[in-house]
């Protein structure tokens, strides 16, 4: 099964997709797809690109060349090929459709839960205030913060917190939700509550891909892993295959053999 | 000493210290509230624009911020008039001038404000599909407030002072009603300790309902 031959299928489609931080190449010609339904996880060691192209794919960063199509839809650019960029509100209607959960949670500090959630479903999707109110409710619930409703940032823990910010990307339906390191920022104690959030997500069919140092995590959750190293994809496979200690990949073995010597 | 402290003639005058006072603050709050206006969109500009605006704006802050009140004051009411054809009353006059003057140190305040706040939160802004207008009204603005409450309360109880200076243009504020009491009584310590008294209070006031307003904000931090 070749990803190449099924691009069209796929929800996300990224392509030769290069950018530079002035002299520094920290995406080369980086390609992936990601079907729906489907959990990509991106791996590899810090600075390899994972974090910029995740930001690529939404267009909080820009890219120097290639092409992101989400549905078919290029992201940042008119048209594939040129360089016109979309107008701001293109832009923002996008960006709508990919949910992104940060390492840093970034919750509005000064709304609440529930008003972290309803923000983008009242001002974005339109919705009435008791209508987003309903839904900021149940996101909350799903993510066992049903209690925690009209609790400000400052009150809640870091995983609440990230569970906050789980919610109010999937309040927003997104085709696709995007995870930036979500449990980077947490006490050991607390990875387990987030993740299991993202597991029950997975199962319900959300389309993701998220960059994770959580091995043991990408090993059960993801459908493929993308091992990425000094700006490309040096290995794409289904876990078993990418986290097997013998792979032939020089850098892969590298990599998983420091990170089994500093994890365990 | 020789000196007996009489407060009778000042109470006989007290309305002049009264109205005096109503009328710094309004000056004070007229001039802050076009300060603000000024102080807000020069900031969010300044934050968005290129280098010709910025190296503008900076200017008008530098300027304002070297030249004493009383020079922009006497300016402005003596000296702009006989320039264009003009005609304002000095009351007008110095709301004019300090809201010019409250502007530019509030462009400062809001602008190291808008400056502060997370990149993480406006990425937030741009991820839930907010416009950038949208990310500036309920993400950027609302937490710019929260950062600079401390800095605007301490601004905002200068600026009330500085009503004072009106007095030079004979506006009959706080200060100018202390100048009349003396000048007709000769009651000078009485009349500047009772002024003293009302700036401190009203000072005071003021400082209390703007904490109180801080710590509501602080709690949603």
């Amino acid at each position: 099964m070749s990803d190449a031959t099924n691009a069209s299928s796929a929800l996300l489609d990224v392509r030769d997709v290069s950018k530079a931080f002035g002299a520094v190449e920290v995406l080369r010609s980086v390609s992936l797809q990601v079907k729906r339904g489907e959990v990509v996880t991106v791996i590899g060691p810090s600075g390899s690109g994972k974090t910029t192209l995740l930001r690529c794919v939404n267009f909080l960063e820009s890219y120097d060349s290639g092409s992101i199509r989400i549905d078919g839809r290029e992201v940042g650019y008119r048209e594939a090929g040129t360089r016109q960029r979309r107008s701001e509100r293109d832009l923002a209607a996008m960006r709508a459709e990919t949910g992104m959960v940060f390492q840093s949670f970034n919750l509005f500090p000064h709304l609440t839960a529930a008003g972290n959630i309803m923000l983008g479903l009242t001002k974005v999707r339109g919705k009435s205030q008791s209508e987003a109110r309903k839904a900021a409710e149940h996101w909350l619930g799903r993510v066992g913060l049903a209690h925690k409703a009209d609790s400000l940032p400052a009150e809640l823990s870091g995983g609440q917190q990230q569970r906050v910010g789980i919610a109010r990307a999937v309040a927003m339906e997104p085709k696709i939700l995007l995870l930036d390191e979500i449990t980077s920022a947490l006490d050991p104690e607390l990875v387990g509550e987030v993740l299991a959030v993202v597991r029950s997500l997975a199962e319900d069919g959300m389309t993701m891909l998220m960059v994770t140092h959580e091995m043991a995590f990408a090993r059960d959750a993801s459908s493929r892993i993308v091992f990425m190293a000094d700006g490309g994809v040096s290995a794409v496979g289904p876990p078993k295959e990418i986290l097997a200690a013998e792979t032939s990949n020089e850098r892969l073995r590298t990599f998983l053999a420091r990170f089994r010597a500093s994890h365990f | 000493m020789g000196y007996a402290l009489n407060f009778n003639l000042i109470w006989r005058h007290f309305d002049k210290l009264w109205g005096g006072l109503l009328l710094s603050l309004e000056l004070a709050v007229i001039s802050i509230a076009v300060g603000i206006v000024i102080g807000l969109v020069l900031a969010v500009w300044y934050v968005s624009a290129g280098r010709v605006v910025r190296a503008t704006i900076a200017a008008y802050v530098e300027f304002i911020r070297n030249v004493p009140l009383i020079l922009l004051v006497y300016l402005v009411f003596y000296g702009l008039p006989t320039v264009v054809d003009l005609a304002y009353s000095a009351p007008t006059s110095f709301v004019l001038t300090l809201s010019v003057y409250s502007g530019a140190y509030l462009v400062e305040v809001f602008r190291s404000g808008l400056e502060a706040v997370p990149r993480g939160q406006l990425d937030a802004g741009k991820a839930i599909g907010l416009t950038p207008w949208q990310r500036l009204l309920h993400v950027r603005l609302p937490t710019m407030l929260r950062i600079t409450l401390p800095a605007l309360s301490n601004t905002f109880i200068s600026l009330f002072k500085d009503t004072s200076i009106a007095s030079v243009i004979s506006v009959p504020e706080l200060t100018y009603g202390a100048q009349w009491i003396n000048f007709n009584t000769f009651r000078i310590v009485e009349v500047y300790l009772v002024t003293t008294a009302m700036y401190l209070v009203t000072g005071y006031a003021l400082l209390f309902a703007l904490r109180l307003v801080e710590r509501r904000f602080r709690a949603a931090r």
